[in-house]
């Protein structure tokens, strides 16, 4: 018996405001290793919203998270960074990556924070990051250099820079053609199977939610529905 | 590379003109600051250079640091006169020359008796009240510049005939005189002397030039009509700086009163003091306004990085590294406008120092400078701290950012 990974318990959000809006709303949730988990659900249900708050980007308004079975509500925000940093690693939408680094460096970037590894080690890491996915040809390019899937594999390489067991993808496929969006699924698929890591991935692809192990559809900042697609493999 | 510098420096290289307009405006304010300091105090230690050579570093005289006891008063033990007139003459210093030998032993420097004098002098039937001052050729020379400032004659011409004077030279024009022609002195005390005029002299100062006249002490001490008289012992301390302390130990020994230059001309001292408040006020708003173009690049640079500082965010950065990239930023501009002000202030210096001006004082001068490692490390410690005040405000700013908002908008 494995232990959870992240675990909302009654998690809730609202926003203040003259008119309080609520973006996430008394979610439950276990999230274990190996994992590979759709969040699906109609635009603006709250999907984005409950994944930043899974991911310590944002803090709830009510009810705890857990990673690693550590209650997170009382941490101080370096805290919140340090887990962010090691345990969990995140792909949006948009590359997100920095603009005036190669994208080796841009992978580098986390392991540098990190400061475990000695300078040399982590560019041959990056490296071996990037070649993995592809783009070893590419690895002293910048991002403008690359097409729209080439930098989200870029993306994905930089959150597993320091090996976290967790990666959290916000509609990492919704910008891209279908090949680009083939390519970078395969290499989540990949992460579950080969990797052993847990991947929940926010998405509008039906198709690509019914090729993962567990869906879970948001409606109105709800969790309606949590269930097993496919016995995990 | 370090990762804040990494980071800290692709920032600024993709900024490169507006960095450097922010290190140019950190260079001029240096620059100038290291020249305003290396003018003003460069004046200032000509002026005191000028003062400690012009006046003597310590002066004795013969006013007794007690008041003077009245000769009835000494006599009868009674408590108190009425209607007696006091003693005015004026005592002198007791067995002078002895006093000086006894100073000599200790004080390190050189010591020369004076006596001052009051007379009127007349030539060609003009009649000028003057200052005369019995001097010692074979001594003055080491105490005062008198020598040097001799522009006919010397001091030992005093020796050439009986009753002999030098003329200051503006004193000299008033009455007509020349060398060698014959004055009278007449002075307050109804002695009455014919001298001769043995040498000229400018010291630059004008009322000295043009009320003064330099005899021997023999004849100074005929025209006070007491012989052997010596009101006054000047001294030139061998370190001008430690007048004060000599003077005190002085004025213990003899009872006389001792006056440093330090205490003869504390009113300029304590207003070259506020000059330098006045400097240092400027220098540090002339720096403050130049830290004014780091805080606008850095305020600027965060502004167009809040994609990336949201991102380093949710990769795990910590604020406090987020607020040292920016404040970095702010300390390179500081230190890259401090170093390239040193030469800028140095050059502005060196331009100042041979600019030549025309003083009614003198001929032609060249403006003093002083040049001083001190101003550097002044100017430079105040221009990265504004810096690092400049850069801290953006950067704080920078690390509240919140992670979630931008990263909303941009999807
Ligand atoms: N800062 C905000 N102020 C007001 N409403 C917001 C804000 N952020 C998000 N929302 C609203 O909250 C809801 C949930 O947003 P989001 O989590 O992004 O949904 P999804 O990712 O499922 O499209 C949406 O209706 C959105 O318009
Ligand atoms: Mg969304």
């Amino acid at each position: 018996m494995s232990e959870a990974l992240i675990e909302a318990r009654a998690v809730t959000k609202v926003l203040g405001g003259i008119v309080p809006v609520t973006l996430v709303q008394d979610i439950d949730l276990i999230i274990m290793p190996r994992e590979f988990i759709a969040i699906t659900g109609p635009s603006g249900s709250g999907k984005s919203s409950l994944l930043y708050l899974l991911g310590l980007l944002d803090i709830p308004t009510s009810g705890e998270v857990l990673i690693d079975g550590i209650s997170t509500s009382r941490m101080t925000e370096d805290a919140r960074a340090e887990v962010r940093l090691t345990r969990l690693g995140f792909v949006f939408q948009f590359h997100f990556l920095l603009p005036e680094f190669s994208i080796t460096e841009n992978v580098a970037l986390p392991m540098r924070a990190l400061g475990k590894l000695p300078p040399r080690a982590i560019i041959a890491r990056a490296e071996e990051l990037l070649e993995s996915f592809g783009l070893g040809d590419h690895r002293h390019k910048t991002p403008d250099q690359l097409s729209g899937g080439q930098r989200q594999r870029v993306a994905v390489a930089r959150a597993l820079a320091n090996d976290p067991p967790v990666i959290l993808a916000d509609e990492p496929t919704g910008s891209l053609d279908s090949v680009s969006t083939a390519q970078v699924f395969g290499i989540l698929r990949d992460l579950v199977a080969l990797r052993g890591k847990t991947v929940v991935a926010v998405t509008h692809d039906l198709d690509l939610a019914a090729q993962m192990h567990r869906r879970i559809h948001v409606v109105d900042g709800r969790l309606a529905n949590d269930h097993a697609v496919t016995a995990p493999a | 590379m370090n990762l804040i510098l990494t980071i800290a420096w692709t920032h600024v290289r993709h900024r490169a003109r507006q960095t450097l307009v922010a290190i140019a405006g950190v260079m001029t304010g240096v620059g100038f600051s290291i020249m305003m300091a290396a003018m003003m105090e460069g004046s200032q230690e000509d002026f005191i250079r000028t003062l400690v050579d012009a006046l003597p570093h310590i002066s004795i005289t013969d006013e007794l640091r007690e008041p003077t006891r009245q000769p009835a008063d000494i006599v009868y033990t009674a408590a108190e006169f009425h209607g007696l007139t006091p003693d005015i003459r004026r005592p002198g210093i007791k067995n002078p020359m002895a006093t000086i030998a006894s100073l000599q032993t200790w004080v390190p420097g050189a010591l020369t008796p004076s006596v001052q004098s009051k007379a009127v002098l007349r030539f060609a039937g003009r009649n000028l009240t003057t200052s005369i001052i019995g001097i010692d050729p074979r001594t003055e020379a080491e105490v005062s510049n008198l020598a040097t400032h001799m522009k006919q004659g010397t001091l030992n011409s005093l020796y050439r005939a009986s009753n002999a004077i030098l003329l200051g030279d503006r004193l000299a024009n008033k009455i007509g005189a020349r060398v060698n022609s014959n004055i009278t002195l007449a002075s307050a005390e109804g002695a009455s002397m014919n001298a001769t005029v043995v040498g000229i002299f400018h010291t630059g100062f004008r009322m000295t030039d043009e009320t003064t006249g330099y005899v021997l002490l023999k004849t100074a001490q005929i025209l006070e009509r007491q012989t052997g008289i010596v009101n006054e012992i000047r001294v030139r301390t061998r370190d001008p700086m430690a007048a004060r302390l000599i003077s005190e130990r002085i004025g213990e020994q003899t009872g006389y009163k001792s006056i440093s230059w330090q205490e003869a001309q504390e009113d300029l001292l304590s207003a070259i003091t506020l000059r330098n408040v006045l400097m240092y006020t400027i220098v540090g708003a002339i720096l403050l306004v130049a830290s004014f173009g780091t805080y606008n690049i850095i305020s600027t640079i965060t502004h167009e990085k809040t994609r990336d500082i949201a991102i380093l965010k949710s990769l795990g950065f910590r604020d406090h590294t987020i607020r040292a990239i920016f404040i970095v930023e702010a300390l390179a501009v500081g230190l890259a406008g401090a170093v390239l002000g040193w030469i800028f202030g140095y050059l502005l210096t060196r331009g100042l120092a041979s600019l030549e001006f025309k003083t009614p004082f003198s001929d032609y001068n060249h403006l003093p400078v002083l040049y001083s490692v001190n101003h550097y490390l002044l100017a430079t410690g105040v221009a990265l701290l504004s810096s690092m005040v400049a850069g801290y405000f953006p950067a704080r700013a920078a690390a509240r950012l919140h992670p979630v908002d931008i990263i909303r908008g941009a999807t």
